[in-house]
């Protein structure tokens, strides 16, 4: 684009920004003073953001490793894994005759414990979330910084604490926790039922309280900095999906984890202080418990109040990323904003009243599961919703096909897909034959777990100048989106059909059982392709990291031609974002291809008679 | 050193991609920027373009190539009455859901070909269109409210409330680390309480309580037995589980529920196919007429080795995957005899044991019955020519402890004896008492003299002329087993009857 846009515009804020008289005080830059507290304890919510970018990807790349490894038993259980010994020690154990080794069960159950866990929590909420909110909240609502940038900060190391928490458990002599991310009781509740509900349980409640500590400030930081923070006139109307996206997000949390935190009190209770909320008539290890009238069944209530809520806390910044990439890529304003905005709140809504449908087979009266049935496939519309507007975003545009689109591209597909089996598993009936089977696994790793991974690289890839101020390799993107969007689907994709010949999952081996053991073949293929793409994510890691040194520079300030504040701001990253004036808003963030102009930043005023709301 | 090897793999790999990664600066740097960006959608759009039809296609095709594998489809339809609709209505939502899929994704990919940036191309200023919106708000709307209707229909006929009134065979299904027991509720087809408090894993490892009379004919099926079911009979099955959480599941019946404990699940199902009907079902399929065994080709076929199965579906620990029960389903009559093969768990391992309640204070209306029958065989024997002893042990003639008062129980086994007696007009018997050697022997002596007396006198007021009749203590003389145990000792205090003529 033409170096004089540029300066027009940075013209327009020096001339008619708001002065916010922040460059007055330098109060902000005190805490700019030595490396300590500018790159470690740091107060600015760009460095925290990427604080949280690259823990969240030590965690996925654990995570990650930890699955090929729990795959590899799944898909060569005939083949001998001594040879990872040297790292897993007693974890393999050796058949002293054949010299055959294989992963010990209760490690193979730790493995799937720890690679849920991590997933969902540390890497799709606090490496997703936690980054986007950071970096994009601040700089697309013309603010200086969050709200409270100092609890801001302790959200970052509460999360970083929880993680060191996790991490540690991991080498515990009896193994970290064992019983599934859900963690039910008794299982969870009681050590003598499993080698990992003893220290490794304690350890993973301890770290996850810390996380929802963490959730919780930065939740309540991303709320009030979008109420109180945003430059003038950015109305609410005016705010990037994105912006939305973590808004509702935020509320969702807030509203959630707590409820999640006192089912972890009180299972802390029953494990330590003897109380009974989720025992009861329990005989076990030749001892019948003196613990009556609790019931397991509360617990995955409490749960699930925020399990379900928590899916839509890991989808909806993904969402709301895509949105954002797909149409400033397309130049095209993204279809229906306002449909959009209502379905993010739709789904945040609905997404409290649908958390049974994970307990339908759990004994809950069943008469109940019809309110959640009803509740859960009205979800399913503003989904369909939001997919239509993707697809009508395309339509008619005109696409720059990079990584970051191409990855916006993939995220509705995978949208598509995995949202489409939900319909089959919300509706009670059919679910009795899908509950806990591989097709549950091939729905939520499609709809949630590759869905946002490609959110999160679409968004990683697009806003990579505004945190490094370089590009992220382009044929190294390329070969990252293809290989992973076809390793994505050869993984997940036969999933759907071991699960409807009934294959259960959480299964160490298929053997014992003729119904579910003719399934080898597909395991194999699974395993291998799980291979690939775990290879595939270190070329994302090596590009990134390649690139924070040798990328290709950012040359000026708004590569993308974006319309978002987030563009306006130096190249070279300050504190408190703008170096003079905050820019004011005159339209919203979609005036793409308007009035043959390519893109209309949000700060541009209105020409005579023109609207700057859609 | 197997850190040095993986860290130098690692290490070559990042260099490689890094090399690839040049090849964009190069092409940019000899092309120029615009060139190379256009010419990347040229690629990227056709790359999308392909990917979809080959994705597509695999899709379909596998679906289709998979298909007989899936439970619902060929070989593999329900064995159990509400699983068709099941998956009649799973295949209505595959419709629907296939259709938006197939629709979806070729939009997706095909504009993204279409729309890509060409020299000269621009997009259209289109934001919203309200009309647009409605529409495809509503069809899903509409499509969701008739799937929900249908599977709410279906849900609601699956979790019926039976009465009384119904007939159907009750098991129960306990599941614990890692196994499954399974009780049947034998021939008054009631389940009998339990209480975990109760369970000792050598004698009652399912805690029944035996003051509850239903727990008197229930089965406990052995550790590796089938599970035997009659075909076209509604089942109920009340799911429990001792430890952690369990889940019953039989994939081929569409049967699911939790196991959990203190809390008792239930599920209501009817099986349409024997095991055998089922295996010919399988046998028509060519992927079933191979060896069950691939090692042995002679062996018998997979379709002749076909078992419904159990398993558990819900995480419990390190063994979840290994909690396997075999389940049977037979005809009606074929289920009728194995039923009645089967022993009453209580009557087999419980009953006059130290752990009966009803020892000595309770005789069950068909332990009466059948003692009756037992009784006159044994007369039968002692007064046939070829007897070897002429000694009827009065099985259920008791006393009040230290007493010599007989329980109201007795009267059913004298009853019976003065029936017989009073058939064989020349019969002289005489009843001996015997006790154990605690306490003196001389009060073990007099006590036993007192209660032959009894049983004397019982049996004279009740119709037998005294002349047939004579009673003798015999004190501790006389032990059928060690005094050294209970139960010896137990054995030891009893009535017995020797005919004196015929
Ligand atoms: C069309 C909308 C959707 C519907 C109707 C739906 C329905 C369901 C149902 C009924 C289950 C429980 C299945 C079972 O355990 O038997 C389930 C599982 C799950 N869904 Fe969805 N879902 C939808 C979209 C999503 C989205 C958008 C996400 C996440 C972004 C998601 C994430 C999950 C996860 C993580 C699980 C499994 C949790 C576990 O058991 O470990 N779903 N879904
Ligand atoms: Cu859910
Ligand atoms: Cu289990």
């Amino acid at each position: 684009m033409a170096n004089t846009t540029i300066y027009e515009e940075d013209v327009l804020i020096k001339e008619q920004g708001f002065n916010d008289h922040f460059h007055d005080h330098h109060h902000g830059d005190k805490y700019q003073t030595n490396f300590i507290f500018h790159y470690v304890f740091s107060m600015d919510h760009k460095i925290i953001a990427r604080q949280f970018l690259i823990t969240g990807m030590i965690w996925a790349i654990i995570g990650a490793a930890m699955s090929v490894v729990f795959r590899m038993q799944l898909g060569f259980p005939e083949e001998s894994l001594a040879w990872i010994k040297p790292f897993l020690g007693k974890w393999i154990e050796i058949d002293p005759t054949t010299g055959m080794g294989k992963l010990v069960p209760e490690f193979y159950y730790a493995l799937v414990t720890m690679h849920g866990t991590i997933i969902v929590f540390f890497v799709l909420t606090a490496g997703l979330s936690g980054t986007f909110s950071n970096l994009l909240i601040p700089l697309q609502l013309g603010a200086r910084d969050m709200a409270s940038p100092f609890l801001n900060m302790l959200s970052y190391w509460f999360f970083f604490l929880a993680g060191i928490i996790m991490f540690y458990s991991l080498f515990l002599s009896t193994g970290p926790f064992s019983g599934g991310w859900v963690a039910y009781p008794p299982l969870s509740a009681l050590p003598q039922a499993s080698s990992g509900s003893g220290t490794g349980m304690t350890l993973w409640i301890m770290s996850l309280t810390f996380f929802v500590v963490s959730v919780l400030l930065g939740g309540i930081n991303y709320i009030t900095t979008v109420l109180n923070l945003r430059t003038k006139g950015m109305t609410l109307w005016r705010m990037p999906l994105t912006i939305w996206a973590f808004f509702v997000t935020a509320i969702l949390g807030l509203l959630s984890f707590p409820v999640l935190a006192s089912g972890f009190f009180m299972l802390i209770f029953d494990r330590s202080l003897g109380t009974s909320f989720f025992l009861s008539e329990i005989f076990i290890e030749g001892q019948a418990l003196d613990r009556v009238g609790g019931s397991p069944i509360l617990f995955q209530h409490l749960f699930w109040f925020l399990g379900h809520p928590e899916v839509y806390i890991i989808i909806l910044p993904a969402m709301g990323l895509v949105s954002e990439v797909m149409s400033v890529h397309a130049r095209k304003p993204i279809f229906g904003y306002r449909a959009m905005v209502y379905s993010i709140m739709a789904i945040g809504f609905l997404s409290f009243i649908v958390w049974a449908h994970h307990m339908f087979m759990s004994g809950v009266n069943p008469f109940l599961s019809n309110f959640f049935v009803v509740f859960t496939l009205i979800i399913a519309v503003p989904s369909a919703v939001k997919v239509f507007n993707w697809i009508t975003t395309l339509y008619g545009g005109n696409l720059r096909l990079n990584t970051p689109m191409l990855f916006a591209i993939g995220f509705v597909s995978m949208f598509i897909s995995g949202g489409l089996t939900g319909i089959f598993l919300g509706n009670s009936a059919i679910d009795i034959q899908l509950h806990d089977t591989y097709f549950v696994v091939a729905h939520f790793h499609i709809v949630m777990g590759v869905a946002a991974m490609f959110g999160m690289f679409a968004g990683i890839y697009h806003w990579y100048p505004k945190m490094y101020g370089r590009f992220m390799n382009e044929t190294l993107g390329k070969i990252h989106f293809w290989g992973t969007i076809i390793s994505a689907y050869a993984i997940f994709w036969p999933m759907h059909y071991i699960g409807m010949a009934g294959v259960p999952r959480r299964y160490f081996s298929f053997e014992s059982f003729d119904a579910f053991k003719h399934f080898a073949d597909l395991n194999k293929f699974i395993t291998i392709f799980a291979i690939i793409s775990f290879a595939l994510q270190l070329v994302f890691v090596i590009n990134f990291f390649y690139s924070i040194w040798y990328g290709k520079k950012m040359k000026t300030k708004n590569p993308w031609g974006a319309n978002s504040l987030e563009w306006t701001t130096p190249i070279e990253p300050i504190h408190g974002n703008w170096p003079g004036n905050l820019p004011v808003v005159h339209r919203w963030p979609y005036d793409y291809s308007k009035d043959e102009r390519e893109f209309i930043p949000q700060h541009i005023p209105l020409k005579e008679g023109e609207i700057g709301d859609h | 050193m197997t850190y040095l090897i993986a860290f130098a793999i690692i290490f070559l790999l990042a260099v490689i991609v890094i090399q690839i990664g040049k090849v964009t600066e190069l092409a940019s740097k000899i092309r120029g920027e615009e060139e190379v960006e256009l010419h990347n959608n040229n690629t990227q759009g056709k790359w999308a373009v392909i990917f979809m039809v080959v994705f597509l296609v695999g899709c379909i095709y596998s679906a289709y190539y998979y298909k007989n594998t899936m439970l619902g489809y060929g070989p593999l339809t329900s064995a159990s009455e509400h699983g068709f609709e099941l998956d009649s209505i799973f295949n209505v939502t595959l419709i629907f859901t296939g259709i938006v899929f197939v629709l979806t994704h070729i939009l997706l990919f095909w504009y993204t070909y279409k729309y890509r940036k060409q020299r000269g191309t621009k997009a259209i200023f289109y934001a919203h269109d309200t009309k647009l919106e409605m529409i495809w708000t509503a069809i899903p709307a509409i499509v969701m409210t008739f799937l929900v209707a249908r599977g709410l229909v279906a849900w609601n006929n699956i979790f019926p409330t039976l009465t009384d009134q119904d007939k159907f065979v009750e098991i129960e299904a306990t599941g614990y680390q890692f196994a499954w027991d399974i009780r049947y509720a034998g021939a008054d087809g009631k389940l009998g309480n339990k209480d975990f408090r109760l369970i000792d894993l050598a004698k009652n490892s399912l805690g029944m309580d035996w003051t509850d009379e239903h727990s008197v004919d229930d089965i406990v099926l052995g550790g590796t037995d089938k599970i035997v079911l009659p075909v076209d009979t509604t089942v109920r099955v009340r799911i429990t589980a001792k430890d952690v959480l369990h889940n019953f599941y039989l994939p081929h019946f569409r049967v699911k529920m939790d196991a959990v404990p203190g809390l008792p699940t239930s599920f209501i199902f009817k099986p349409v196919k024997t095991t055998k009907e089922f295996r010919q079902q399988l046998s028509e399929y060519p992927e079933w007429q191979v060896p069950a065994d691939p090692n042995d080709p002679t062996g018998p076929k997979r379709w002749e080795t076909f078992e419904y199965e159990l398993a558990c579906a819900e995480l419990c620990g390190k063994g979840h995957y290994s909690m396997r029960r075999i389940v049977e389903i037979v005809t009606r009559d074929e289920y009728n005899v194995w039923l009645a093969s089967q022993k009453s768990f209580y009557m087999t391992n419980i009953r006059n044991t130290a752990d009966d309640p009803y020892k000595g204070k309770k005789l069950f209306s068909f332990e009466i019955k059948a003692r009756e029958q037992e009784l006159k065989t044994e007369f039968a024997k002692v007064l046939s020519d070829s007897a070897i002893t002429n000694t009827i042990l009065l099985k259920h003639v008791f006393f009040e402890t230290g007493s010599d008062k007989l329980s109201d129980l007795s009267k059913h086994e004298l009853d019976n004896v003065v029936k017989i007696m009073n058939e064989r007009a020349s019969m002289k018997v005489e009843l001996g008492g015997h006790t154990d050697n605690v306490g003196d022997a001389a009060m073990n002596q007099e006590l036993s003299q007192k209660r032959a007396s009894s049983v004397l006198n019982y049996l004279i007021s009740n119709g037998v002329a005294s002349a047939k009749l004579s009673a003798r203590g015999y004190g501790q003389n006389n032990p059928v087993e060690s005094n050294d145990t209970p139960e010896g000792r137990d054995k030891n205090r009893r009535t017995e009857l020797k005919i004196i003529s015929k």
